[in-house]
């Protein structure tokens, strides 16, 4: 046994550095991201049960247990059936625009720390990583609704570039405080400015970015009540409309991608990561079997996420939906505001050493 | 510097806010609407000419499916004016029984359209509240008539048959428990009016509970308030009706100014707006489904202690009973007579109105004494309001526009008739 050990260990060895390397990294990116895509699956049977209870019915329960197996039958539906292509479409944009739109959207996961350790890339500007790959998804929207050729489609992706647009400036400013506050643009780091538990979290100095953040993240994900861009009754389905079978899918896996990066965002910036709300309760080392509570984990960032996740489709179920120019409204004459103001609340309190404000490192 | 053109765009008929086959062709500035031009006649359907080619009575069943979501109104319209033309008068008991499933309708209706509305401007969860009350009223449709939606349940000279005694109850199945079953059945195990006291007890907490999802919401408020304001001259110019004209605080209901049947014996309010807005719409229909439910609470009570006939006596217009007719020969010379030929109506031509709940459905029938009606005319309330579609979404954005058709009420049925 203990040869064969030796003898796999000397093979890795063996191979240059280069090789070692690239092979390492790759099942890190192949590991999170299946990880991503089988949560987006589940997330899609999540969304339908936890709005199927709101809305008093019972959602999916007729494939496999408990309806677990639909995510994979609507996985399969989706690829088997064809692809259509609009005759005055540009069809070389049309058929790239989606996988434009995945691509940011699982490439952001790469800087997204998921414990102490576990990141596929630990970069020291995978902030400004995460608000370029963020932007960058717009492309893929804005290309399917103008290649498209369709009145909706085109209405569709105008809208959705202004929405993101604008929204990326309040979510720009609201972490320009979290940066003030962690003093990095490391997310490893952000999370570990955090430490000490509950009241430590960014959540306490601020708030106010907190809710522009999440809002923003709503908006920049286009999901209800900012879903204007796909507004099902008005332009029936915006820029996606023409799109079916996998074309479809890739759209709709991009968007529960979307929607997973910023509950992990939130998480990151404001919930303190992967630390645990209990860090500090130091007696729970003393009751056997609860100490792990105290730890970071994996499990607070997924629990973090599902609870996120869970308050995206408990908006989609509450709210009707904004109209366009009063999207435009919140997001430029109340968050933008709200954002600028809070920044310099809390460089005023940090300085006066005032409050929560007082543990902020600002530099 | 080039020209900036508007750009039109085909909204419809296969759309999901098009409520049916609405085909709009929309002039657009951007998001601006310039310019609304609603085609219809999609969904024609001839009813009236195929009104024309049939006796009377069976021309009822056409009627359901007019406006298809408020049934027995359409029905009422057309029944009153034969009624008219005929000169008989219903039993007193039939005149409650048509009130009272009128307000049952008017609530059906409201709920349908309270449950779209909300899903035109984004909110989900209303719709399926609403359709799970709705469900309720269908199940007193088919108590009474066999049918869920199109019962064909008023006739001319009263109603098909009297309230049932027993309401039909779920059974058990390998999906459904006992348990589940006995609360399903819960309400069930009485007569139908005992069905519908228990839904009128339960319902006014429902619509509370509707209105917590959109009456106090900010949302809801930002896209209704102000959008497709109607002055009340202006509505009156139109030839708006119902909602639609109380909406912009016109205080005008036929139930009230009118009076047929026996909704001079009812107590209850006539709600109106005062804006003329979606959600002063919005608000006078909810308000609406109130006064819906104390009407029907004050048929029941009437009808719990007042058994009675429900058909007219006189078999030149009303088929006598299947027992007559196996062992009286006249009975059966009647029968043969109304279901192969029918009844010749008095020459002359009559117009009856009803407070539908869309507005005012009238119904003009002219006869030149033979079996079928000579000319029948329909007047729908949405064809009028629909009309009024270019001018309510002019100056407003493309999402207003679905508002607008939402507050309408619109239903193809009807329009095209």
């Amino acid at each position: 046994m203990s040869d064969i050990v030796d003898y796999g260990s000397g093979m890795w060895n063996s191979l240059p550095p280069l090789v070692q390397y690239v092979t390492i990294v790759t099942w890190k990116v192949l590991f999170v991201v299946i990880v991503v895509m089988l949560t987006v699956a589940f997330s899609t049977y999540f969304e339908r049960k936890v709005i199927g209870s709101m809305q008093a019915r019972i959602g999916p329960n007729r494939v496999g247990p408990l309806g677990l197996g639909q995510p994979f039958a609507d996985v399969l539906k989706l690829l088997i059936k064809e692809v259509v292509i609009p005759s005055r479409s540009s069809k070389f944009l049309f058929v790239i625009a989606p996988l434009l739109t995945l691509t940011p959207a699982l490439a952001a996961w790469a800087v997204i720390p998921l414990n102490d350790w576990y990141v596929v890339a630990n970069i020291n500007a995978g902030l400004l990583y995460v608000l370029a790959l963020t932007s960058v998804g717009v492309y893929g929207v804005i290309l399917a609704g103008w290649a498209t050729n369709s009145t909706y489609a085109f209405i569709g992706a105008m809208r959705i570039g202004a929405q993101i647009v604008s929204y990326e400036i309040a979510m720009g400013f609201a972490l320009v405080g979290v940066l003030m506050a962690a003093g990095s643009l490391n997310l490893g780091d952000i999370v570990r400015a955090q430490a000490g538990g509950f009241s430590h979290w960014f959540l306490v100095p601020l708030l106010p970015l907190f809710f522009v953040f999440w809002i923003s993240g709503v908006a920049e994900t286009h999901r209800a009540p900012f879903d204007v861009a796909e507004g099902e009754s008005e332009i029936v389905a915006g820029f996606h409309v023409e799109y079916s079978g996998v074309a479809f899918a890739l759209f709709f896996l991009a968007e529960y991608a979307n929607m997973l990066l910023v509950s992990a965002l939130t998480a990151i910036f404001f919930l303190g990561g992967w630390a645990s709300p209990f860090e500090g309760w130091l007696f729970l080392d003393n009751i056997a079997g609860l100490a792990w509570l105290r730890e970071g984990s994996f499990f607070w960032l997924a629990g973090k996420i599902c609870f996120f996740m869970y308050t995206f489709f408990w908006l989609r179920a509450t709210f009707p939906r904004y109209r366009y120019d009063q999207i435009m409204r919140l997001g430029w004459k109340v968050f933008i505001p709200i954002t600028i103001i809070w920044i310099a609340v809390e460089g005023v309190m940090a300085w006066l050493q005032v409050g929560p404000w007082a543990e902020l490192e600002i530099v | 510097m080039t020209e900036i053109q508007t750009y039109t765009m085909n909204f419809g008929p296969q759309h999901p806010a098009a409520h049916g086959v609405l085909r709009l062709i929309l002039e657009l500035d951007g998001e601006v609407i310039h310019k609304a031009d609603p085609h219809i006649g999609l969904l024609h359907r001839a009813t009236e000419k195929l009104a024309e080619s049939k006796p009377y009575s069976q021309s009822i069943g056409y009627m359901d499916r007019l406006d298809y979501v408020s049934m027995m109104c359409n029905e009422h319209g057309y029944v009153l004016a034969i009624e008219k033309l005929l000169g008989i008068t219903v039993p007193i008991r039939a005149q409650y029984i048509r009130v009272m499933f009128d307000e049952i309708t008017r609530i059906l209706n409201h709920l349908m359209w309270l449950g779209a509305h909300g899903l035109d401007i984004g909110a989900m969860t209303i719709f399926l509240y609403c359709f799970r009350e709705r469900e309720d009223l269908m199940d007193c449709y088919e108590a009474v008539s066999g049918t869920r939606m199109h019962a064909t349940y008023y006739r001319p000279g009263g109603v098909y048959r009297d309230l049932p005694d027993s309401m039909p109850k779920y059974q058990q199945s390998k999906f459904r428990s006992k348990k589940e079953i006995d609360r399903m059945n819960a309400n069930r195990n009485g007569s139908l009016l005992d069905f519908i006291e228990a839904f009128t007890d339960k319902f006014p907490a429902c619509v509370d509970e509707y209105e917590t999802l959109l009456t106090d919401n900010r949302i809801w408020k930002q896209r209704t308030v102000n959008i497709g304001v109607v002055t009340p001259d202006r509505a009156m110019q139109l030839g708006f009706s119902g909602p639609m004209l109380r909406g912009s605080g016109v205080e005008w209901d036929l139930r009230k100014k009118q009076p047929y049947e026996v909704y001079d014996q009812m107590d209850f309010d006539i709600p109106v707006g005062t804006n003329g807005d979606c959600y002063d719409r919005y608000l006078v229909r909810v308000e609406e489904m109130r006064q819906s439910n104390r009407i029907v609470r004050q048929c029941i009570n009437w009808l719990r202690n007042h058994p009675g006939p429900v058909m007219l006596d006189d078999y030149k217009v009303v088929a006598p009973k299947r027992i007559e007719m196996k062992d009286d020969m006249e009975s059966l010379i009647h029968h043969f007579k109304l279901f192969t030929e029918g009844y010749c109506v008095p020459e002359g031509e009559s117009y009856a109105a009803i407070e539908h709940p869309k507005g005012e459905f009238g119904v003009y029938i002219i006869s030149d004494g033979a079996n079928k009606p000579f000319r029948v005319k329909i007047r729908a309330a949405g064809f009028a309001h629909l009309a009024a579609m270019s001018e309510m979404v002019e100056g407003h954005m493309l999402a207003d526009v679905v508002a607008v058709i939402g507050t309408q009420d619109i239903v193809f049925g009807e329009v095209d008739r």
